[in-house]
């Protein structure tokens, strides 16, 4: 691979995953590059979703799973005992699929990392939350109403909104599931922008059914299938000259 | 009869035979309040809620009675809002949902269906004999706070269920642990719920009889209880002598319907307080 001087912030290393008997990845290998846009994609069921939660753990809430092979994060393994999963959630940040906002004002929504990361300060407290809302692209939109509750903001602003909380508590990493899902086209262009610019800081990852978009935003895509890694490479190469068929006749839309 | 017809006759029978059971069930409860009210409200005065029972209990007020209703509706809160809620916590949050924990559950929904005079009869071996807190207002606020701790638990767990997944999960991203995810993210939203369940709980209680009948409720007493070891009079059980065991029942039966008037406002009083309560609290989370 080319790309041999950007340094790997995530490996997965023959990662399996089940809920209950149900095996969701077999030997999944995903190499997850430093400040770089890293795309997943896939049928529905294809175990994507699955794949990005092991990341940071959040499968674990789910009773009934099991994982086995590794996930190294700077080259540690994430699941070994000495890890706290509390502060590894802070490390690797995470925006659903369906906008999450907290039936509290934007501010407190931005805040909430950081209040139950202990800071006190109220200047610390409001110069984060507006550096966030400017990362996020949001702070303009809602500068003036910061008392406002987070649930009158539309769709696409309540997604951004959640990027922000996430950006909040100074992640290295930030996942995406799916984030434009449940948004509006010009809402997507939005975000699509916002992840574009993360990337500066930011090691990025993104699930997504919309091969458009991974093939906008990302510097290298991950196909998987049925559990298992098809091809993973950078993003032009995936979708100019795709080294195996299953992947040429997704992305040319012959199935998916 | 063409089949259209016919549909239309059995869809009208339908409706009414609905409407007409609707306004039985009405009609019913509203002629309940209205003979109560009508044959209790001539006792009702300041003196009457103010003073004590005189001359055997066939003149002066209930005063006692009332105040005894609300020190051991205070005594069995204490009980069963902080250990229900826990309790429902724990299941809702923690458990894993396993064939225990589906027993559990269905043990308490079981428990809130004993009849309340086991309750009794249970609260004089545990808290009278056993524990020794003898027949006073502390066992008998037990005894009631067991009997409400199923419909606290139940309640609770109900209104946790209602909170999206999404909060939790919104929460633990951030890097919340588990319990900083429930305290700040779970349960403030799930209060209003807890509290509307909760005080139905306790409206139920306080108009209990049987549960205090052998554990601390007095006959009669000439003064209120200074301690929790004293025993205490109650309105249920005031209510129940000046209707069925006084001397002198038609003599007093102003008196008994004026305490049926007076412990019916207390109960809707405090359906109204949780009503108005989670009314007032959802408004201030929009």
């Amino acid at each position: 691979m080319s790309s041999a001087e950007n340094a790997i912030k995530f490996q997965a290393r023959d990662l399996d995953f089940f809920y209950g008997a149900v095996r969701a990845l077999r030997k999944v290998n995903i190499d997850c590059y430093d400040r770089k846009v890293t795309a997943i994609i896939g049928p529905s069921g294809c175990g994507k979703s699955t794949f990005i939660r092991t990341l940071n753990r959040m499968n674990e809430v789910i009773p009934g799973t099991r994982i086995e092979g590794q996930i190294l994060l700077d080259g540690r393994d994430i699941n070994a005992a000495e890890i706290d999963v509390v502060e590894l959630r802070r490390k690797v940040g995470m925006v659903f699929q369906k906008p999450n906002p907290f039936p509290k004002s934007i501010y407190d929504n931005i805040a909430y990392g950081l209040r139950i990361n202990g800071m006190r300060d109220k200047r610390k407290l409001e110069q984060t939350v507006e550096k966030s809302l400017r990362g996020a692209a949001l702070w303009d939109e809602v500068k003036d109403r910061l008392d406002e509750n987070a649930f009158a903001l539309s769709g696409g602003q309540q997604q951004r909104l959640c990027i922000a909380r996430a950006l909040a508590v100074e992640p290295e990493v930030i996942l995406f599931d799916e984030p434009c899902s449940a948004i509006d086209p010009i809402a997507t262009a939005k975000v699509e922008d916002l992840i574009e610019h993360l990337k500066t800081d930011y090691t990025v990852v993104i699930v997504t059914h919309n091969m458009q978009q991974a093939a906008r935003v990302s510097d290298y895509t991950a196909f998987m299938m049925l559990g298992e890694l098809v091809e993973f490479g950078e993003t032009d190469g995936i979708f100019t000259t795709p080294a195996n068929k299953l992947t040429e006749d997704y992305i040319t839309g012959r199935f998916g | 009869m063409k089949l259209a017809t016919r549909k239309k006759i059995v869809e009208v029978i339908g409706f009414l035979a609905l409407r007409a059971a609707m306004f039985l069930v009405v009609a019913v409860l509203l002629l309940f309040l209205y003979d109560i009210t009508s044959k209790g409200h001539g006792a009702i005065s300041w003196k009457f809620l103010s003073q004590a029972p005189r001359k055997g209990m066939t003149e002066g007020g209930i005063f006692p009675a009332i105040f005894g209703t609300f020190l051991v509706t205070i005594i069995t809160a204490l009980l069963a809002v902080p250990l229900g809620m826990s309790a429902a916590i724990y299941l809702n949050e923690y458990a894993r949902q396993t064939r225990i924990t589906r027993l559990i559950r269905l043990s308490i929904r079981n428990l809130s269906g004993v009849p309340s005079i086991v309750y009794g009869l249970f609260g004089v071996i545990l808290f009278v004999n056993v524990m020794r807190f003898g027949t006073s207002v502390l066992s008998a606020g037990l005894t009631l706070g067991l009997m409400t701790l199923p419909w606290t638990i139940t309640a609770s767990e109900e209104a946790l269920k209602t909170i999206p997944n999404s909060y939790r999960e919104g929460a633990l991203a951030l890097g919340a642990t588990k319990w900083q995810m429930i305290r700040t993210n779970v349960l403030p939203y799930a209060v209003p719920g807890i509290l509307t369940g909760t005080v139905l709980g306790l409206a139920r209680a306080a108009g209990e009889t049987a549960p205090i009948l052998f554990t601390g409720a007095a006959f009669f007493l000439p003064y209120l209880p200074k301690s929790l070891g004293d025993q205490f009079m109650a309105l249920p059980y005031h209510l129940y002598i000046m209707a069925t065991q006084h001397h002198a029942i038609l003599q007093v039966r102003p008196l008994a319907y004026g305490t049926a008037l007076v412990l019916i406002v207390l109960v809707l009083g405090l359906n109204m307080t949780a009503v108005i309560l989670r009314f007032r609290l959802r408004r201030k989370q929009r």
